[in-house]
């Protein structure tokens, strides 16, 4: 059956009106152009709005204090500020009643109600299930996008420094969009997915953060016009869609290999062990009563460092299919917000848009220097900002201009260090030497781990700094992260 | 500063307060004169702060509470303040540190603090467990020297069931 019986919230249910009758369309995914849609996804969620990251030298002293002891969600509310009447404005993703029948406490983020934690589980509860058992998280909010078109790949590569033209079918890359101005500043960060072409046409799936949609949807509007109007670009039209009102769902922990197996539709002989990280397929999943899905994009990969999947699904099948999931059992998995999210990925060392990237921040100083394949690192290799790129990409002692500041990771003594925290030089008369961008305690190390940006020449791991937590130095060694050993599935190592 | 009231309110969303209410089954600061002794006075603040003051006013207890201390989640670190220093009502004396959020907690009155309580350096989660309990063991942060400012400031402070109705209202104006 192609039609799930269970019906979405209605306001979904209206966003992804234009679908439905595609849905009922029993087409293989890779001959029919909505269904292929039926996508993958990637890595974070949680970013938050664009809000001012404290720069090196805007804030006072006691802003600063403010910044790095406002709680993590302080930010995400202040958009929607402290009255209830804003909420009207949010919307919901195809989970919302499931979350609030699991006691979910909802929060605004970017955009739509979301989950931060459930009752029963604190955020370090569920940071810790995740680790040892399994989660599942709502990831909904984020804008799923296909661009199809001749003219996609090349497209693609001029606001992304990813080789979109080599990437093969099924497989993924984290990416970042690039600022137009040729700046080498990230707009947003993005994981771009190739799918099988459809008509002799490419296809990607590029999954944005939520709290840069708009930003995110002025940025692709302006370029493609501008794209498409170039000479010699009439036969290499792009074009994009949006996946609007669909679900989005993260499986991630050591059992999201056996919750998932636990569900697919085997006849298609589908085996997750040959699934590696970073590639993805279409599967059909089991959804009870003897009925099972349309083909969903599968996606292994995620934002917590954990083994696990990414699934994309229509909204009409979203309650089914992570209804499903949880049939495992609450000792395998349990749902998961975005509280144990943002901590899970700190401890993978992975970005939060807004936070830890912004408009400024380039891929060689966010530390993403390894997202650019080697045959795209020249100025000339025709991304914007490739020339500001190349050239930081190379120290100064080869004729580069180096970077002066880039993201590093630290752990910290005593008190955590959150966000907007300065970090100082031990040796340097306590001479300010770079900002903490984001920072909590680890519960998987008990120690307070944070990222953030320093001074080059204080990057290296081992160096020893103060970190300024409510005015008071606390010491802090540089470290290399992941600080949690990733567990990424890789397949089966050579005996 | 950002006040422990100012944490809540951001990391409270909108179904916060049936957390608080479902999880705790009576009133939260009827509960908490259970281990105060007879004698003192509990006060509470805006800011989730409560204090005890002693019959002769002469000293204080600080903590936070009950409330505040399920809202923050598990406190894995608190910072402690200076003891013998000299603070106003609102001065931020110390911070209770979650893995999701950082609230710093703000002396209720005028005082001085004479001593601090040490236990929560090495098990910060006592304030998960008994946020309201002053004694040897409880979660208590500070002991306090009060003068007569301090014992003016008390007048603003609400008692135990004005707080427990203002949580209560707080709680549903996050509701949807």
């Amino acid at each position: 059956m192609q039609t799930a019986s269970r019906s979405a919230t209605p306001a979904s249910a209206l966003r992804s009106a234009w679908r439905s009758s595609s849905l009922s369309l029993p087409s293989p995914p890779h001959t029919a152009r909505r269904a292929t849609a039926v996508l993958l996804s990637q890595r974070r969620a949680l970013s938050l709005s664009q809000t001012s990251r404290p720069q090196l030298n805007a804030a006072s002293h006691q802003q600063q204090q403010k910044l790095h002891a406002a709680p993590l969600f302080s930010k995400q509310t202040a958009r929607n500020a402290s009255s209830s009447s804003s909420s009207e404005a949010l919307d919901k993703t195809p989970l919302y009643d499931l979350h609030l029948a699991h006691g979910a406490k909802m929060v605004p983020f970017g955009g739509f109600h979301m989950p931060v934690l459930y009752s029963g589980l604190s955020v370090s509860a569920s940071h810790v299930f995740t680790r040892e058992h399994s989660s599942i998280f709502d990831v909904s909010h984020m804008v799923q996008r296909l661009f199809t078109g001749a003219g996609a790949a090349a497209f693609l590569q001029r606001v992304t420094p990813s080789g979109a033209e080599a990437l093969e079918p099924h497989r993924s890359t984290l990416s970042t969009l690039l600022q137009a101005d040729g700046s080498g500043g990230i707009v947003d960060d993005t994981i771009i997915t190739r799918l099988p072409d459809i008509h002799g046409c490419a296809q990607f799936y590029v999954v944005t953060n939520a709290a840069c949609r708009d930003k995110d949807d002025a940025y692709f509007a302006a370029e493609m016009d501008k794209w498409n109007a170039e000479a010699g670009h009439e036969t290499l039209q792009v074009e994009q869609e949006q996946l609007n009102g669909w679900g989005l769902v993260a499986l991630q922990g050591p059992e999201a290999e056996a919750v998932l197996d636990h569900i697919l539709d085997h006849t298609a002989k589908t085996d997750l062990k040959q699934l590696l990280f970073g590639q993805s397929l279409y599967s059909q999943v089991k959804l009870g009563h003897m009925r099972v899905s349309s083909p969903l994009l599968i996606s292994r990969g995620g934002y917590t460092g954990e083994d696990g999947f990414e699934i994309s699904i229509p909204a009409s099948e979203t309650v089914a299919v992570t209804e499903a999931l949880l049939t495992a059992g609450p000792e395998k998995v349990q749902l998961a917000g975005l509280g144990a999210r943002d901590s899970l990925r700190l401890e993978a060392g992975m970005c939060l848009y807004g936070h830890d990237l912004n408009d400024a921040t380039t891929p060689a100083e966010a530390g993403l220097s390894w997202i650019i394949p080697k045959e795209r690192r020249s100025a000339d290799a025709g991304f914007y900002g490739a020339d500001v790129i190349a050239k930081q990409l190379s120290p100064k002692s080869k004729g580069g201009s180096g970077v002066q500041t880039r993201r590093i990771g630290l752990i910290v003594d005593g008190a955590p260090a959150r966000e907007g925290a300065e970090i100082v030089s031990r040796a340097d008369g306590s001479a300010k030497i770079g900002t903490v961008t984001s920072g909590c305690p680890s519960p998987t190390l008990g120690k307070n781990i944070a990222m953030g940006y320093i001074q080059d020449g204080f990057h290296k791991a081992g160096t020893e700094v103060d970190v300024l937590v409510r005015g008071r130095p606390r010491k802090a060694v540089v470290t290399k992260m992941p600080f949690v050993p990733t567990k990424y599935w890789k397949g089966i190592a050579p005996a | 500063m950002a006040s422990i009231a100012r944490c809540l309110r951001s990391a409270r969303p909108s179904g916060f307060s049936s957390l608080v209410k479902s999880s705790v089954s009576r009133p939260i600061a009827i509960r908490s004169f259970s281990v105060t002794s007879t004698n003192a006075i509990r006060k509470y603040t805006k800011e989730h702060e409560w204090i005890d003051l002693s019959a002769d006013n002469k000293t204080g207890v600080i903590g936070i509470s009950e409330y505040a201390a399920k809202a923050l989640g598990d406190v894995v670190f608190v910072e402690l303040p200076e003891a013998s220093k000299k603070v106003k009502a609102g001065d931020a004396i110390g911070a209770v540190e979650s893995v999701k959020s950082a609230a710093d907690i703000n002396a209720p009155i005028s005082c001085k603090i004479t001593a601090v309580n040490v236990l929560l350096e090495e098990k910060p989660g006592t304030i998960n467990q008994v946020p309201e309990d002053d004694s040897h063991g409880g979660g208590w942060i500070a002991k306090v020297q009060v003068d007569e400012e301090g014992v003016k400031d008390l007048e603003a402070l609400m008692d135990p069931e004005a707080y427990a109705e203002f949580t209560a209202a707080e709680g549903e104006g996050e509701d949807h």
